[in-house]
């Protein structure tokens, strides 16, 4: 049998051609006969579109128009519901609303007609505020603003904080946050009523697009094709919004009858696409004098901007992670995203928990403060346990050890010993320095019922010369999809990875494995390239081509001779839900997720006493995540989560005016550089879990949940000071320090 | 008086090639060396000399391509990413990043190579302080840097240990 993979770091399989520049990213791709499109939008937040003017000086004959009114299907981006369009055609309901494409092929022409257009609109109240939202000061969308509510109920909240000894309330908020992946979105279509429509892109999620298509052109199914280019960072960015852009190219090439590129530049990208959801989240918490928790009630709203998208869906996962890896008897979560006129907020890598997870891990090192214990201490009396039940009444049943991941954080960063050293340092000291952490567990895959209702498909087939071919529609898009299937398919075949072909994500040729969210592609897609891998073997096994121990030129051989005597060799699987994972929508109880990564992050940190500035000195972090299929890639992902964490925690402000980013450039939204992230230490303690391919357990979105408020415990700890917010931009931080020292 | 609405030859040394771009004076190199050269290795990120995806080296020299007029870059030498590996063999800081993980979503791969190659030529014994402050000037959301860190001190090792 061929050498083990599992575990080991081996290349990246696409990494040739990134650093050798040869990797071809949409705006890379040609076209003959391109031409460029651009798209015009709403000035206002709300309003009613009264008349679209072109203006005179432009050649206007050579351009291609399109508007609400070309659309051949439904004006819609077909996604949970059917509520935002693709070009508003009698109201707007957010800045930088879509109302008319241009494509031409010179992109300069191009530019000055954009500036040429004119949509006259009859401003409507708009909303730009939670708070106006939830006292429907205008009800802008539905009857009552709420996209959607759940709630959340164990045991008796109101009754034990009756009886409570201590309870402990806080606020906390969490602004909007930008993906910036480095490539902008793009898109390039062609379309005909001959052969329907096909998009080339950057893209998480090929079938999503694919669905929005069908739904746009009203074409069935088999004349759309969605095809992903090389993609330059996704990290939820790329998941909804890439419909928007593909509906756009491909109504500009249905028009014009010429392949039209559409590439977005980073301004356009920033003011126009979606962020995380800003956040704001109340706490009362009921604790013992001994440190138990007895209750804990949340009250938890998301700014959902001004369409539903995805909304629903991030709200889910903020829910459910709101009361965190804790035992206690009594909680109860409230819940809502409510409509305002920006553009719609949607998926960014932890999805709704990075938000609820700050609040609490901020707000548990007050309750600990509250009844004289130690942050540490506190959490260690109310860790969950095997066994035990999360908020949501799911049975803990995986091995799960949070002190032994605290021990190991806390050894490793030097915790204790820092922590008494900093408090005896800092007193009259300029540059102050702080200790903090947060614990943390994240759910992957679908939540609930989602991974039932997705029923995800992988196939795969043996070639001639005994490479296999895996199809699925999970990109990759920096993370790693391409070298962890080709790594779980060779360990279960015995071959190299070597032999394992991914092939291109494109409608056409492979099935829907569902999208690529949610920390779901490794455990659960995974798992079915495991089976698929696992069914061409069993073929050649019992079919007595192949003994049941082999090496690689027997393998290479058995498939020949399968292919020559039988035919094509190939497996096709579909996703089983385990039959003990019950969820119940109604209630919001059951087993949210098939399995957990559970995680302790230490951040210490430095802050300026003038100029109110913090800087993250070291970072620790350690987690379990099940079976670790590359080292290397798992650490990137890791590393790289913490650095938009910290992003997250200190410098990634949106300013918003009317509903409109006004800081939509990279010179003023400011992300981490080389000069400012820490040493990142990363640990894996390993658990394998028995349904993961190998073991293997989610792992993408995890650092973006524990980083932030790390940060903003060890801030707490260096200055007094009660973070309640993040970013923790000098602004912010130089008022709280003037509070704490007044 | 230059007219900016009419093409000029500009004529200068690309990836060690005698090149003539026919471009508006204008132009952004980022722009001629994609669109008419075809180096389509140079990526935009921002368009506005923040994210250095557009890198290129210029007279020996990191530039931010999308700040570069066509015009300016008369008689230069110029190499991009393209122009890094001799043949079908990698330079160390390539090879690096593929070992230690130092590229992931790729697009920012090929500035900060560049960056890290042109580092490693002024300052053989580059320190990890001396590399952050020198990769300061490309930004990447995918990495945290911190294996773009390792992969250029093993380059440093390994040209060193070649050298």
């Amino acid at each position: 049998m061929a050498t083990r993979v599992i575990g080991k770091s081996v290349p990246r399989k696409e990494g040739r051609e990134k650093v050798t520049g040869r990797a071809k990213y949409v705006d890379d791709l040609k076209f003959p006969g391109v031409i460029f499109g651009v798209t015009v939008r709403s000035p206002v937040a709300r309003g009613r579109i009264l008349g679209i003017h072109f203006e005179p000086g432009i050649q206007w004959d050579e351009f291609t128009v399109v508007t609400a009114k070309d659309i051949p299907g439904k004006n819609c981006i077909a996604l949970l519901i059917d509520d935002q369009p693709c070009l508003a055609a009698e109201f707007v309901n957010h800045p930088e609303e879509p109302v008319v494409l241009l494509a031409h092929p010179d992109k300069y022409l191009l530019e000055e007609a954009r500036h040429s257009v004119r949509i006259e609109v009859e401003p409507l109240p708009a909303i730009f505020s939670m708070d106006d939202s939830l006292a429907r000061k205008h009800v802008i969308w539905g009857t009552d603003n709420i996209f959607k509510s759940y709630q959340v109920n164990k045991g008796h909240v109101e009754h034990a904080l009756r009886e409570a000894e201590v309870i402990v309330e806080g606020t906390y908020e969490t602004g909007a946050q930008e993906q910036l992946y480095i490539e902008p979105q793009g898109m390039i279509a062609q379309a005909n009523t001959e052969e329907g429509v096909t998009v080339w892109g950057s893209l998480q999620c090929p079938y999503y697009i694919h669905k929005a298509l069908v739904v746009l052109f009203g074409l069935p199914k088999d004349r759309i094709r969605v095809v992903q280019a090389e993609t330059g960072g996704g990290f939820g960015g790329k998941e909804e919004y890439p419909s928007m852009i593909a509906g756009h190219a491909a109504l500009l090439a249905w028009k014009s009858g010429k392949p039209v590129k559409i590439i977005y530049d980073r301004a356009e990208d920033m003011v126009a696409t979606t962020k995380r959801h800003p956040s704001r989240t109340t706490h009362r918490t009921a604790v013992t004098r001994d440190g138990k928790l007895v209750a804990i009630d949340i009250d938890f709203t998301l700014d959902g901007g001004a369409y539903e998208t995805l909304s629903p869906v991030v709200l889910s996962r903020g829910t459910i992670h709101a009361a965190g890896p804790y035992r206690c008897p009594n909680v109860r979560i409230r819940s809502r995203v409510v409509a305002t006129n920006a553009p719609p907020h949607g998926a960014f890598r932890g999805f709704g928990a990075p938000q609820s997870v700050f609040a609490l891990e901020r707000h548990l090192d007050r309750v600990a403060e509250a009844v004289g214990l130690a942050p540490d201490e506190f959490r260690r009396r109310n860790f969950i346990q095997q066994g035990e039940t999360i908020a949501v009444g799911q049975v803990i049943h995986e091995k799960v050890d949070m002190d032994r991941l605290m021990d190991r954080a806390f050894e490793l960063s030097g915790y204790h010993e820092k922590h008494k050293r900093f408090e005896a340092e800092n007193p009259g000291k300029m540059i102050r320095k702080g200790i903090g952490f947060a614990s943390f567990f994240h759910g992957a895959g679908f939540t609930g019922s989602g991974e039932e209702h997705l029923a995800s498909e992988v196939a795969a087939e043996a070639t001639r010369d005994g490479r296999v071919r895996v199809m699925a529609a999970s990109t990759e898009m920096g993370q790693g999809t391409n070298t962890i299937f080709s790594q779980i398919a060779g360990e279960t075949l015995g071959i190299d990875q070597e032999q394992i072909e991914i092939v291109q994500p494109d409608t056409a040729n492979v099935p829907n494995s569902g999208p690529t969210v949610a920390s779901r592609t490794s455990m659960i897609v995974g798992k079915l390239v495991e089976t698929a891998a696992l069914e061409i073997r069993a073929k050649l096994v019992t079919g007595g081509y192949l003994p049941a121990e082999y090496n690689a030129a027997e393998f290479a051989e058995a498939c020949r001779r399968y292919l020559d005597r039988t035919g094509p060799l190939t497996s096709f699987v579909k996703y089983e839900h385990p039959r003990d994972l019950f969820w119940d929508d109604e209630r919001y109880q059951g087993h949210a997720y098939g399995a957990y990564a559970w995680a302790v992050y230490v951040a210490e940190v430095s802050v300026d006493m003038r100029t109110a500035e913090a800087r993250v000195d070291d970072f620790v972090a350690v987690q379990e995540v099940g079976k670790v299929i590359n080292p290397v890639l798992a650490a990137g992902q890791i590393e790289g989560g913490v650095a938009q964490g910290i992003g997250m925690a200190l410098y990634e402000n949106v300013v918003w005016q009317e509903g409109r980013m006004v800081n939509g450039q990279m010179t003023n939204y400011i992300m981490p550089t080389s000069m400012d992230v820490p040493p990142i230490r990363v640990f894996f303690e390993e658990n394998p879990y028995e349904r993961g391919p190998a073991g293997a357990k989610g792992i993408g979105e995890l650092p973006l949940d524990g980083t932030a408020p790390a940060i903003a415990n060890a801030i707490a700890h260096a200055t007094g000071a009660n973070i309640t917010r993040v970013p923790v931009t000098p602004e912010v931080l130089s008022e709280l320090l003037e509070s704490v020292h007044a | 008086m230059l007219d900016r609405a009419k093409k000029i030859g500009v004529r200068c040394t690309l990836n060690g090639t005698a090149a003539t771009l026919e471009a508006y004076p204008m132009a952004r190199l980022l722009d001629v060396l994609r669109d008419d050269a075809g180096l389509t290795g140079v990526k935009e990120g921002c368009g506005e000399g923040e994210c250095g995806a557009c890198s290129v080296e210029l007279d020996g020299e990191i530039v931010n391509s999308c700040l570069v007029p066509a015009l300016q870059v008369e008689g230069a030498t110029i190499r991009t990413i393209e122009g890094v590996a001799t043949g079908d063999q990698l330079h160390a800081v390539q090879q690096a990043f593929i070992t230690y993980g130092g590229a992931q979503c790729g697009i920012c791969t090929p500035g900060m190579v560049l960056a890290a190659v042109n580092l490693l030529k002024r300052n053989p014994h580059a320190t990890e302080t001396e590399i952050r402050a020198g990769l300061s000037g490309n930004l990447c959301r995918c990495t945290g840097y911190t294996k773009i860190f390792a992969a250029v001190m093993a380059a440093c090792r390994d040209m060193g240990s070649h050298s």
